[in-house]
């Protein structure tokens, strides 16, 4: 398999989860929406580095876990806070910032 | 068909039916975190077939074995089950959707184009444990120690974020 077909799965698998960060009102959906977008470059990354023989994308997809799991500890504590001041996940709730 | 070309097939279409299933699912949260789990796996699938199999275990052990875990946590722990919350209905949505199909659509149309070359041979140990990690902790030394201070602050954000008073 070349790395064309998987960049296709790559660019898909990114697609399906902008759709998500778009069309989903559910806090939590739309969160792990933005981790299948990491996860789709991260495809991307290492189907490149295999494409050059070069290790240097595995490197940038180790430093892109460690921080998608960072985000992911802190963006829950901030999604836990947020449902105890506003006692729900709609996304359309979160407004106080708002213009 | 070879076995690589079987196994690419599947594990990419698993994982493109399951990210589906993640966006789908409107009724219950938990069963969206469970297909996040299988989207997670077989990427890491895809990755041992790549040739980087570091990267496989710690996808599945971070991504599947630690994130998706702690979605399951707070979705339990914030009993919300019963939620259910439809597709949303905006404008401005709807002209961000169009754009970014266009601009896949775009992208495609180049890759297409594109010569493929096919990918360099690579040693057998290519992506395994030892070899990224002598390039990891000779030449991007200081980004790891970077990424652990990170975790660190992560860790004490997470949980001052978290907790319901401070001391």
């Amino acid at each position: 398999m070349g790395t064309f077909e998987y960049q296709v799965v790559a660019g898909l698998l990114f697609l399906i989860g902008a759709a998500g960060v778009l069309i989903r009102r559910n806090l939590i959906v739309v969160f792990m929406s933005i981790e299948m977008m990491l996860n789709a470059a991260n495809l991307s990354l290492v189907a490149f580095s295999r494409q050059w023989g070069n290790l240097d994308g595995q490197v940038l997809v180790f430093m892109v876990i460690v921080v998608a799991a960072v985000e992911v500890a802190v963006g829950l504590a901030i999604l836990i806070s947020l449902i105890r001041n506003r006692d729900s996940v709609n996304v359309e709730d979160a407004t106080l910032l708002k213009w | 068909m070879s076995v690589e070309q079987a196994l690419f097939y599947s594990f990419g279409g698993l994982t493109l039916l399951s990210a589906l299933g993640v966006l789908i699912n409107v009724r219950n949260t938990v069963n969206a975190a469970l297909c996040l789990v299988v989207t997670m796996v077989s990427l890491a699938g895809l990755f041992i077939l790549l040739h980087a199999e570091f990267i496989g275990i710690l996808q599945v052990l971070v991504y599947a074995g630690a994130i998706v875990v702690l979605f399951v946590f707070v979705i339990m722990l914030l009993n919300l089950r019963s939620t259910s919350l439809g597709a949303e209905h905006q404008p401005v949505m709807k002209l961000l959707g169009a754009g970014l199909l266009a601009m896949a659509a775009v992208k495609l149309a180049t890759l297409l184009g594109a010569d493929r070359r096919s990918p360099a041979d690579v040693a057998p140990e290519f992506g395994t444990v030892a070899d990224v990690a002598a390039v990891l902790y000779t030449d991007y030394l200081l980004a790891v120690e970077a990424a652990g201070v990170l975790l660190l602050a992560g860790i004490v954000a997470a949980v001052v974020l978290a907790k319901r008073e401070l001391d």
